[in-house]
């Protein structure tokens, strides 16, 4: 309670005034859990599926901090009381329950967010999909996979791996297990997670065919079509695709699985200037084609810093002399001698050309070097950590504004006066180009306010400036709701303000959450 | 001949290409093999010979006259040469056996090997070579060799120095009980173990390089040997599938469980 109130405070000094603003507003209307709400769930739930520090069940709530707390413990809820339906029957009683009571929910998937997303502002009730963990069927001529929303991502890569597809999505491909294995196909929709693998599969507005969801009334809306084109009229997923159960629970997921690729590839580019990025890409995508899978970016700073901190084996130091940044090119493929034959090509015509777009570089040649290049780009956020407290922003830019964001925000704590070993340590920038998606991350001493003042509103200003978007594939959540208007303007936050109120009147869904 | 005091190095690198170590295994339906249309790579105690063979010329510089690298195998097996080259050495020797030829055994290799020995103009000075192939896991080539050639050898070397002056080697070999110190006179064979280095990685110029280095294509035939296996496998099978442990709720039941599995408690 004390510690709370003294984040919430904080967090007041903190905020300048024009965006002050309080996710609790959102919950001026709602009631909290009671007794009498318990004896009614107990009608619909078995006793193992509800947890609650209530009576009678009495849980102490020690055992409600999972689900309280985000993984990062940055975000801490006070909720009362988790309930763990097994069928969407059974979500739909309980929503209907909340909807005339007008209790607060939040949906909670793996609860491995990054915004605070997925646990209570205050004391809403907390939804777990966890025991909804049924794959319902799955085509291995269409490659459609139906599956409850309380799947673990990697218990559903596991279960296509006999039928040799893969999802189409992958949070933790090869360091970050952590994601894969706790966070579940529900709450990657809702949030529409990106990941890896989106350069080629693309992102879940395409891959997911259909939804069942519970809406806040209580209604199921079952569109959990298998099919590939479905062309009849409002196509309602799409809204429920990155909601962040904002406007309605997601129970169900069809989703196009893809055929596994047989064969991959990666090559670590160390480039001498930034401005060959953009070409590398342009060549890379026009001889690879359709197996190319990954185009990370690197600066030196922040590749500096893995190495520093033994992420991953680095590249002899003859080879990064004179490196201004690297780029992680993947490649798979459904046969190995066709993809090596392209991915030795290119690499001969850039080693070749008058000009180079690279200095050298290092091509895996086992799967343990393979694995040893995406350490290195996996273990980038861990190298971050370990050198400081650091501020991330996970942006969309134009491509060719990669650097220069960086540069501009590290120019801006110059002129502050902030860049120096007390304060900001680096400012580093690395991401998926492909995606043009950038995460700029300032490694500083420790958390100030006034560095916290030096980059915000800077930083979503700078986004907005380039018509960029400052969540690229995070969400929303709790901790960007004031941010929105750099992102999305008036009319957009107006109309996505009237869809909520349309589906959900009361305001019982994740409130506090994606909306200022 | 000019009057030298020192003869110059000539180090011979034998590489095999074998089913890469991160592949999942899977015996074929007959149990006579394994499948292997599957990732294959350099047997990794041979990349570490051809990095100390490597770091040695970076040490000794021009006294370290070449560094030949050979292999026997299907002409798939021309990419680990290729790959050998890339990490630095000069040239290769490929002896091609048809992709459906038996894999050839450790005293067919050992008699391929003294032969390319043999054909050298300028002699071999210092055979590096894997302690073992990660296939077969036989580890008898390298004594093999230096018995046929009647060299010195000194196998599982985890430090490797050598003096071309003296025409002496001082290796550490890893047994048992812990650390060997050995001196040896060249002519030698030295097998690798795994910590007497990291392979570095193939820079792209080198890879490059690699690409105009020469590859000699022979067949055994060329070198009058027989690689006919003399060994006939008689089944291949999977290791026992662990069986998952059991829970059990108190002490009682444990000690059952450890009687009924015959262990029986040590009388004092």
């Amino acid at each position: 309670m004390f510690l709370s109130r003294q984040l919430a405070r904080r967090a007041y000094l903190r905020a300048p005034r024009r965006w002050s603003h309080s996710p609790a507003a959102a919950l001026s209307g709602l009631n909290a859990v009671t007794e009498e709400d318990l004896a009614h769930f107990s009608k619909i739930l078995p006793s193992s599926a509800i947890i609650s520090t209530l009576s009678p069940s009495a849980t102490p709530s020690s055992e409600l901090e999972p689900f309280n707390n985000d993984w990062m413990n940055k975000y801490h809820g006070k909720s009362t009381t988790v309930l763990k339906p097994r069928t969407t029957q059974e979500v739909s009683e309980i929503v209907k329950w909340c909807n005339q009571r007008r209790i607060g929910i939040v949906p909670q998937g793996g609860n491995t967010g990054l915004v605070g997303g997925s646990v209570p502002v205050r004391d809403e009730l907390i939804l777990s999909l966890a025991n909804m963990s049924k794959i319902r069927s799955f085509d291995d001529v269409s490659g459609i996979l139906v599956a409850d929303a309380g799947c673990i991502l990697q218990s559903l890569s596991d279960f296509l791996v006999p039928h040799n597809h893969i999802v189409p999505l992958d949070l933790g491909a090869k360091g970050r297990q952590h994601f894969n294995n706790s966070c579940q196909i529900g709450g990657n929709v809702s949030t529409n997670a990106g990941g890896l693998r989106l350069l080629r599969y693309g992102s879940l507005h395409g891959t997911v065919l259909g939804l069942e969801v519970v809406l806040p009334d209580g209604t199921i809306l079952d569109q959990l079509t298998s099919l590939r084109k479905d062309n009849t009229g409002y196509d309602l997923k799409q809204l429920f695709i990155g909601a962040e159960g904002t406007l309605g629970v997601v129970t169900g997921v069809s989703i196009l699985a893809a055929p596994a690729p047989q064969a991959s590839n990666n090559v670590m580019l160390a480039l001498p200037k930034f401005e060959n990025v953009l070409p590398l890409f342009k060549e890379t995508k026009r001889q690879l084609s359709e197996i190319l899978s990954a185009f990370e970016f690197m600066d030196r700073t922040v590749y500096d810093l893995a190495v520093k901190h033994g992420q991953g084996r680095a590249l002899d130091p003859a080879d990064v002399e004179g490196a201004e940044c690297f780029v992680l090119v993947e490649t798979s493929g459904g046969k190995r001698e066709h993809d090596e034959e392209k991915l030795n090509s290119l690499l001969e015509s850039l080693m070749e050309a008058d000009e180079p777009l690279i200095n050298t570089g290092v091509l895996a040649t086992s799967p343990a070097q393979f694995s040893a290049l995406w350490a290195i780009r996996e273990g980038l956020t861990e190298a971050v950590s370990k050198e400081g407290k650091a501020y991330k922003y996970d942006i969309s830019v134009p491509l060719h504004k990669f650097k220069e964001v960086v540069d501009k925000t590290r120019e801006q704590l110059r002129q502050k006066g902030l860049l120096h070993d007390d304060a900001v340590r680096h400012v580093v920038g690395y991401g998926h180009v492909g995606d043009g998606n950038l995460h700029l991350n300032v490694v500083a001493a420790a958390y100030t306010p006034e560095i916290e003042a030096a980059l915000e509103p800077f930083v979503y200003e700078l986004v907005a400036s380039y018509k960029g978007s400052i969540s690229a594939e995070h969400g929303i959540g709790v901790m960007k709701t004031h941010a929105l208007q750099y992102s999305k303007s008036p009319t957009s936050i107006e109309w996505m303000k009237r869809i909520k109120a349309l589906f959900d009147p009361n305001g019982i869904m994740n409130p506090g959450k994606v909306l200022p | 001949m000019r009057p030298s005091a020192v003869r110059l190095l000539n180090i011979l690198v034998p590489v095999k290409r074998t089913v890469d170590y991160a592949v999942k295994i899977r015996v074929n339906p007959d149990q006579k093999g394994v499948d292997l249309n599957v990732k294959h790579s350099m047997n990794p105690f041979d990349e570490i010979a051809v990095e100390e063979a490597v770091r040695l010329r970076e040490k000794l510089k021009d006294e370290v006259k070449s560094i030949k690298v050979v292999t026997i195998g299907p002409p798939k097996a021309a990419e680990t040469l290729r790959t050998a080259l890339a990490i630095g050495a000069d040239s290769g020797i490929h002896i091609e056996i048809p992709e459906s030829a038996p894999a050839p055994e450790p005293l067919g290799v050992a008699k391929a090997l003294r032969a390319i020995i043999e054909r050298e103009k300028d002699g071999v000075d210092l055979v590096i070579m894997g302690k073992q192939a990660i296939d077969d896991d036989a580890g008898q080539t390298g004594q093999m060799l230096a018995g046929l050639m009647d060299w010195a050898q000194a196998t599982f070397a985890s430090k490797l120095v050598v003096d071309p002056k003296s025409k002496e080697a001082e290796v550490t070999r890893e047994v048992d009980g812990g650390l060997q110190e050995l001196k040896c006179r060249l002519p030698l064979v030295v097998t690798t173990d795994l910590r007497l280095n990291e392979p570095r990685y193939a820079s792209l110029p080198n890879i490059m390089k690699a690409k105009k280095k020469p590859i000699q294509k022979i067949t055994p035939a060329d070198l009058g040997v027989d690689l006919k296996p003399i060994l006939e496998t008689i089944k291949v099978t999977e290791p026992p599938k662990r069986v998952g442990g059991g829970k059990v709720e108190n002490v009682d039941q444990l000690i059952a469980k450890l009687k009924e599995a015959g262990i029986t408690p040590v009388k004092s």
